[in-house]
């Protein structure tokens, strides 16, 4: 009964949406203000008739209710709570019903919070909203229905793959939704502005707080899906370059250049044609990678030919919204009025470079990823790109940028000259060549680029630092002066020097991990001890250990450091009895930044075993890194400039802005 | 909707075979010479595991993986250079089996493509630059009382 309820809401929320497509339209057209106004009360229904429908569904999990054939194909009575919650977006249905959930709620969010916004342009990003919304429910209405029924209903499930049940699906795909989601106001925005015609540094502040959100959740999202795969995987890497990932990669990197672009266009009225183009593909990457990651083209071009409802629907969805919004920005693009001028050294420049920088990256990660995918569709060749081809082609991108990187903020708006910037950062370029050289003399012999690689890291760090000192006063400002600046700062600027500064611990992870780790490989008997990295790890024996539905055989292992105990670590491999099959436990010991990462492989019937060890140091800075990026985000989103809607504090302080 | 669960539960079932207990590289197909093994292992994660998804055999359990591991070594054993092993693996399991594609007719673009973005992107920002520069007809001049008020303004600083 509840599941058919769930089923109803889902149907209620499309007919709200479709009357949130048209009639608000209907009222931008004839200026009619409470036609305009009904958006918001569809926006509002129409997230609470999803959240009713994800209820009913989450309550299908929770109570086992395999009548249900959504619940019968993921879950099982005997896995804990956490997991059947978590399991009600770890399948197809679930995880699009979770998609819509997000999407309806970023709709209702605009309709109840976005107070500031002028009546025109919020009926008109909510219709939009509503073109979205209608078109995914839709969507799960006609071939991913979660509440399909199943009977007779069978005794129990069939459990959720063993590798998904883990505290990263709770937190990793809702994480991910909401930054892909999120990216749908940017595009709704995009296209409200392209309607009414009306773009200005004012529509780049009410976008602003939408994409930083999104850009946080995403962060931190890719972030944490790249730990959960790090350690549930079980060979220690922690990017894969899998057409998966670059799926919501993409939307990151071009996310990013959003958060950048719409400065430019807040504060100096300039690349308004850009930002706008920027807005729009941005959500369609998203929309992309939701149709890599849902429809199946990416397992093989054959797989989604031989079923091709769900891809083909994507695909009608994609090439509608990316095309009719591509469409609508050539015929409307032209008629917008350049803004601000600028000469090339600026700050605008710079954001400029960031762009374009950004924009090459995401074209480069979408060739690689959709390369094999066109070439074998059009003449059958199969090819792989991996890992070495992005190492090659967006590696060397990123180190202009992390160059450019501590300039960018130091330079002035308009126009700017590079020798007094550079002159600033020479006590910054010192540091950070000592840096390498230290490094250098540590790890003598070591690779050349991985040591250049932590100056660049420090170059990006020491340089944030710079930005806010810089701001603080000239040589010679009393430290309390000082101190009063800092304080009176905008919290953009503390925010993007604390994301920059997040950059350069992200890189100083990546190379510390990649560059400088050790990797040992032996096996054990029990009581024999290997050395790796300096650690003296010793087979203490092999275990058997229950869980609620699993079993798993445990490598019972000790960690000394000049003989002196410093952890025990129980690698283990886990039998899911439903699906007989096995995970990887790792088990990782973390001292400050760095891990020793121990993966368990066969055993024998002497009780030997192989142990797989991996010293990761500075590892943990390639998770730490982003989530100092997200702080920054927040830092920068809760600027009072962004929820008040004209910058008053800039304008006393006699800094025009509308130069 | 059945083929389609059918093609995912051989996935996952593949997936399984795959990630299982994760160790890649056991300690008996290590070679005796560090060298050689350094090759090995750095040949092993450029070739892609056939049988799962996007893994290199350097990190996959698969016994295909694991073939694909001795066989390498064999050769290496043998005195075969790197890249005749390559020649050799693509030979009989086709370029889907190297992760870095070589350049060619039909990988060209691959490899050309993000220079040419690159280059594209860099000329449209060069001509934005350019076309600021240009003197904006479109600039009123300044009325009376504009003209006064910066006057004023500009006594005041001297």
């Amino acid at each position: 009964m509840i599941a058919e309820l769930g089923h109803y809401a889902l149907i209620l929320a499309l007919a709200f949406s479709l009357v949130q497509s048209v009639v608000p339209l209907v009222g931008v057209r004839y200026r009619d203000a409470s036609l305009m106004i009904s958006a918001s009360v569809t926006a509002v229904i129409a997230f609470l008739a999803v959240a009713f429908s994800f209820a009913a569904l989450t309550d299908a999990y929770v109570s086992s209710d395999f009548s249900v054939l959504n619940v019968w194909q993921n879950s099982h009575t005997l896995k804990p709570t956490i997991f059947k919650i978590s399991g009600v977006w770890g399948n197809h249905e679930g995880s699009m019903l979770l998609w819509i959930l997000v999407l309806s709620l970023f709709s209702a969010l605009v309709a109840i919070f976005a107070k500031n916004l002028p009546g025109t342009l919020k009926a008109l990003v909510l219709v939009v909203q509503g073109w979205l919304l209608s078109t995914f429910l839709l969507f799960i209405l006609l071939t991913s229905n979660p509440f399909e029924r199943l009977i007779p209903p069978p005794l129990e499930g069939r459990d959720l793959n063993p590798i998904l049940q883990d505290i990263g699906l709770a937190i990793h795909p809702p994480l991910l939704y909401f930054g892909y989601v999120g990216f749908s106001l940017t595009f709704s925005f995009a296209l409200a502005a392209l309607i009414s015609g009306r773009i200005d540094g004012a529509w780049a502040r009410f976008v602003r707080p939408w994409a930083l959100i999104a850009w946080i959740s995403l962060t931190v999202g890719i972030a944490m899906g790249s730990y959960w795969a790090y350690y549930e995987l079980g060979w220690g890497g922690w990017w894969f370059w899998d057409p998966v990932e670059n799926a919501s990669f993409m939307p990151w990197l071009l996310g990013t250049a959003l958060i950048h672009s719409t400065l430019v266009m807040e504060k100096r009225d300039a690349l308004k044609i850009w930002t706008i183009l920027l807005a729009i593909l941005t959500f369609s990457f998203a929309l992309l990678g939701t149709f890599l990651v849902r429809s199946g083209v990416l397992t093989s071009v054959h797989s989604f030919a031989s079923d091709p409802t769900r891809g083909v629907f994507i695909l009608a969805i994609l090439v509608v919204f990316i095309g009719g919004s591509l469409a609508l920005f050539a015929l409307r693009a032209t008629t917008l009025k350049p803004g601000g001028l600028f000469q090339s050294i600026s700050r605008e420049g710079a954001l400029v470079f960031n762009n374009l920088i950004l924009a090459t990256a995401t074209a480069t990660v979408l060739v690689g990823t959709l390369y094999p995918l066109v070439l074998e569709a059009i003449n059958g060749t199969k090819i792989s790109v991996g890992p070495p081809y992005f190492n090659l082609t967006f590696g060397p991108l990123m180190i202009p940028l992390l160059i450019a990187m501590p300039l960018g903020p130091l330079m002035s708006w308009k126009r700017s000259d590079l020798m007094p910037v550079l002159a600033r950062l020479y006590f910054v370029a010192g540091l950070s060549l000592a840096a390498a050289l230290i490094v250098a003399s540590m790890t003598y012999g070591g690779p050349v680029l991985s040591v250049l690689a932590v100056g660049l890291a420090f170059w990006v760090m020491l340089g944030a630092l710079c930005e806010l000192a810089e701001r603080s006063g000239k040589k010679g400002t009393p430290l309390k002066t000082r101190m009063a600046r800092l304080t009176g700062l905008p919290r953009t600027v503390w925010g993007s020097a604390c994301a920059h500064f997040g950059v350069g611990l992200l890189v100083l992870g990546i190379v510390g991990a990649t560059a400088f780790d050790e990797e040992l490989l032996a096996q054990l008997k029990p009581g024999e001890t290997m050395n790796a990295a300096g650690y003296e790890l010793t087979h203490e024996g092999l275990g058997v250990r229950k869980g609620p539905n699993y079993e798993e055989e445990v490598v019972r292992i000790t960690v000394r450091k000049n003989g002196e105990l410093i952890a025990r670590l129980e690698p283990a491999k886990r039998v899911y009895q439903a699906r007989k099959s096995t995970t990887t436990e790792a088990a990782i010991k973390t001292s400050f930044l760095t891990q020793l990462y121990v993966s368990p492989g066969e055993t024998f019937p002497d009780q030997s075993a192989v142990i797989h060890v991996w010293w990761k140091p500075l590892v943990v800075l390639i998770w730490f890194g982003p989530v100092v990026m997200a702080i920054g985000g927040l830092i920068s989103f809760s600027d009072r400039r962004l929820r008040v809607g004209v910058p008053t504090k800039a304008l006393k302080k006699g800094q025009p802005a509308n130069a | 909707m059945r083929r389609l669960s059918t093609i995912i539960t051989v996935l996952l079932v593949l997936l399984a075979v795959c990630a299982g207990p994760a160790i890649a590289v056991e300690p008996d197909e290590i070679l005796g010479d560090p060298v050689l093994e350094q090759r090995a292992r750095k040949l092993s994660t450029g070739l892609r595991c056939l049988v799962c998804q996007n893994q290199s055999i350097d990190d996959s359990n698969a016994p295909l993986a694991k073939d694909l591991r001795v066989l390498v070594r064999e050769k290496l054993v043998e005195g075969y250079s790197d890249q005749q092993i390559l020649d050799h693996l693509v030979d009989r399991y086709g370029e889907f089996v190297l992760l870095k594609p070589r350049f060619g007719g039909q990988t060209m673009l691959l490899w050309l493509l993000p220079g040419i973005i690159l280059g594209v992107g860099t000329i449209f920002v060069i001509r934005l630059f350019r076309r600021k520069y240009e003197p904006a007809d479109s600039v009123s001049p300044l009325n009376k009382n504009e003209e006064a008020a910066l006057t004023k303004i500009l006594d005041e600083r001297d």
